[in-house]
């Protein structure tokens, strides 16, 4: 029985790793156009994607997901029955055939750029000004003064709590069940309704725990490969 | 004809006037020094000739070319701004120099930047790279570094690290240095070091201009002085005169509280 179950997990557990590295792949750049947004200096631009920002941060992943997944087929429903011709509606409409895998990755794409963006902004904004004087005075270009001195002091600050987001993203992907994703838990909750087992559901911890327990030495080596020089 | 021509500079910030008309000439191969008490003005003047504030009013020339105009400051594209930069260097009170370079790293990194435009650039990149570096060195050496090249900003002295900041503004070979209160963050002890390094500029005949509130080194290593106050200069002249023999009671008052 040892062996099922934890065949069955594994195949769980590829698609939690799945979600995991799209979602990871996909939200680091997505959320640095994010944090350029809300440090635009065009108002309308700041505010309104600040304001996204604070819908996703200040409402569950969960509510998230199921917006995502069951929201477009609500609307194409009532656009049906009010036969709207609206083009947005109809855009929104199309988005009822996405699988739920995909929508899975839609929405920890969209809510885990959003904290990460947040977190670019904290450690773009730390950055003394005199790094960007210097640069200046230097004759460097915004970008070259962007790419070849500031992102890496930035990227040195933001990884301890990017490395919080991302062990957190690890227990995250267990929400993905609630749409029907074949993930390392629902593979275990299988075991309970047809065996009557509940050991598999707290044989997962183990998967969770190698796996962030990787990310994290992954992490610290990061972290050790940046400590020639300090911020 | 002056090095450097600053006319009637303006600047505001806010409803606070913190530069009231600014007007002074400096010579090639003459140092001058600033000085005045925190809030007059002279910190706000040096940052306005390097581009780090836009005068509101007022024209700047280095060696008979216009790099600011108030009057058309619109008209320059961001390329002829950064020409018009590279012709001054600064030094600034915190070094700033870019931690995750080396010490050699931080003095090429501007040069090995701008050799990028060069049209020769992709043919000779080996030796345009070895020739930038053979400079840095000889710039390194003279400051006294040459044992630190490998060392990142982090492993070394304020004084050290101060040095490294002259040398990267050196390596750009500009017409005129300014430094903006050079010896300011650092320890009393470490400050020699640094005014051993200008004094030895000066005697190489490099055009300085320095904000400073050591007065017995202005005195020393300058040709001017300039005294400022609320915006404005209020006393100039030849540097051992405007300190030995102080005109106005402002400055009077200021060097006896400096000394005190």
């Amino acid at each position: 029985m040892f062996w099922t179950v934890t065949k069955s997990l594994l195949e769980g557990f590829g698609t939690t790793i799945e979600i995991f590295g799209l979602t990871l792949l996909l939200a680091i750049p997505l959320g640095l156009i994010i944090s350029f947004g809300s440090m635009s200096k065009i108002p309308p631009v700041k505010w309104l994607v600040k304001t996204f920002v604070w819908i996703i941060r200040g409402t569950p992943l969960m509510l998230q997901l199921i917006a995502v997944y069951y929201g477009p087929g609500l609307i194409a429903a009532s656009a049906e029955k009010l036969a709207s011709q609206n083009g947005f509606i109809q855009w929104v409409a199309g988005w009822n055939s996405l699988s739920s895998f995909n929508a899975v990755i839609v929405a920890f794409v969209i809510n885990y750029a959003c904290y990460f963006s947040e977190i670019y902004r904290g450690g773009i904004e730390s950055i003394p000004k005199g790094q960007y004087e210097a640069c200046q005075v230097l004759g460097m270009t915004k970008s070259q003064a962007f790419f070849k001195v500031i992102l890496l002091q930035v990227i040195k600050r933001i990884v301890p709590p990017m490395g919080n987001e991302v062990i957190t993203l690890i227990k995250d992907t267990s929400l993905a069940r609630i749409i029907t994703v074949y993930e390392i838990i629902w593979a275990a909750q299988k075991f309970i309704k047809l065996d009557g087992l509940l050991w598999p559901l707290f044989y997962t911890a183990a998967f969770y725990l190698i796996f962030s327990g990787l990310v994290t030495l992954i992490l610290g080596k990061i972290e050790k490969k940046m400590d020639y020089f300090k911020v | 004809m002056a090095i450097l021509e600053v006319q009637n500079i303006e600047k505001a910030f806010g409803s606070t006037k913190v530069l009231k008309g600014v007007s002074f000439n400096l010579e090639e191969g003459n140092v001058l020094s600033v000085i005045g008490s925190s809030g007059s003005g002279k910190t706000t003047l040096l940052r306005c000739i390097n581009f780090l504030e836009t005068a509101d009013k007022g024209k700047i020339t280095v060696d008979g070319d216009v790099i600011f105009d108030s009057e058309s400051q619109s008209s320059l594209t961001q390329k002829e701004k950064r020409e018009k930069q590279l012709k001054i260097g600064l030094v600034f009170q915190q070094f700033n120099l870019f931690p995750q370079y080396n010490v050699l790293d931080n003095v090429t990194l501007a040069m090995k930047l701008q050799a990028k435009e060069r049209p020769d650039f992709k043919k000779n990149k080996k030796a345009i790279y070895a020739e930038i570096e053979e400079k840095a060195l000889g710039i390194l050496k003279k400051m006294g570094l040459s044992e630190k090249i490998k060392n990142y900003p982090c492993e070394l002295s304020g004084g050290q690290q101060q040095r490294v900041s002259i040398a990267r503004a050196m390596a750009l070979e500009p017409k005129i240095l300014f430094f903006d209160e050079p010896t300011s963050a650092l320890d009393p002890e470490l400050t020699g070091e640094i005014l051993k390094v200008i004094r030895e500029l000066a005697e190489e005949n490099m055009t300085m201009v320095i904000v400073t509130h050591e007065m017995t080194f202005a005195k020393e290593v300058s040709d001017y002085i300039i005294f400022m106050d609320d915006g404005v200069i209020a006393e100039e002249g030849e540097a051992k005169s405007v300190i030995e023999n102080p005109q106005s009671e402002r400055l009077k008052a200021f060097l006896s509280k400096i000394s005190d």
